[in-house]
């Protein structure tokens, strides 16, 4: 079973609540998924809009744990604020942290990631990391106090899968105890269940499944490619080869010419 | 006095944040409030003077990815 955070999760399909069509879509995609956490962010809102009280009325009726985002955040102080902010609003102490670097890519600021985790791991908070698949960056933040890592597939929203299979594999196995959640950039469920088959121990998706044709019926294949996928792992896949191997036995054959 | 609240002035009578908040309509919302830019727990709103040019942030749970 997944546990993040001493949290034991049964799906291991986390679901991002931005862009669908509407907030009852949005709500039948979380029940079709099955998944037990949504991301969730804050925004502003002016005296007279009820419209994130509404949503926060919504995602508390859906019976599922909340991950707040810091996104958006360009800096380690705006993110570690909009940290505090969120603990208080979402009463978590769980929090997808966000430090973006670059807005074409919306690649994360490392540098920033790393020392805003440091600050709110010792605080007291649980961070999931938005963060590449560099290595490196990886150890800096299991030392900053992080016990999962959120790598990015590819850019957000992007829907091109996972960009840099071979570097993933190798985060995968160099940590093969820290929860590893691919976040960003999956497109199709496809690319969901090669992350799991790959070993990553859960995938995060949001525009995939809220700007599908049908949000509702996206949702619930992301969740079946999740557990196949899941499932091809702890099976153990062939490895791949270069040539045929011929799976009809070879002797007995006939001789016909 | 004129304090910045998300970016667009208000006239407020002044006083703590907990009682501007009311007067520009938060009353009962969850939110999270930053006063220039620093955080203020929804327990000091209480005891958090605004000053004439103060930047608010009022924050609301919202959609996320």
């Amino acid at each position: 079973m997944l546990e993040l955070y001493g949290t034991p999760l049964d799906s291991r399909l986390l679901l991002g609540t931005a862009r669908y069509p509407s907030p009852a879509v949005l709500a039948q995609a979380v029940q079709a998924s099955g998944c037990e956490v949504v991301t969730v962010s804050l925004r502003r809102e002016s005296g007279g809009e009820r419209s994130g009280q509404g949503f926060w009325s919504l995602v508390r009726g859906l019976g599922v744990r909340v991950l707040p985002n810091t996104a958006g955040c360009h800096s380690v102080k705006e993110a570690v604020t909009t940290a505090h902010m969120a603990r208080e609003v979402f009463a978590t102490s769980w929090v997808k942290l966000e430090v973006i670097g670059e807005d074409d890519t919306l690649q994360p600021d490392v540098f920033g990631l790393t020392e805003a985790a440091r600050i709110l791991c010792a605080e007291g908070f649980e961070v999931f990391p938005y963060t590449t698949e560099d290595l490196v960056v990886a150890e800096r933040l299991l030392a900053a106090g992080c016990r999962v890592l959120m790598p990015w597939g590819a850019p957000i929203g992007s829907g091109r899968g996972l960009n840099n299979p071979l570097a993933l594999k190798a985060l995968r196995a160099h940590f093969p105890r820290i929860p590893l959640i691919i976040d960003a950039g999956l497109g199709v469920p496809s690319h969901a269940a090669r992350a799991m088959e790959l070993g990553f121990d859960a995938v995060l998706v949001n525009t995939a499944v809220a700007q599908a044709g049908d949000p509702v019926a996206m949702a619930a294949a992301f969740a079946q490619a999740v557990r196949a996928g899941h499932a091809a792992r702890l099976a153990g896949a062939i490895e791949p080869l270069e040539l045929a191997a011929p799976s009809t036995p070879v002797i007995g054959k006939a001789f016909l010419g | 006095m004129k304090i910045l609240v998300n970016g667009v002035w208000h006239e407020t009578a002044g006083g703590e944040l907990a009682s501007a908040l009311e007067e520009l309509g938060y009353g009962g919302r969850v939110v999270a409030t930053a006063l220039n830019g620093e955080f203020v727990t929804l327990e000091a709103r209480g005891r958090t003077p605004l000053r004439d040019g103060d930047r608010l942030e009022v924050l609301a749970p919202m959609q996320g990815g």
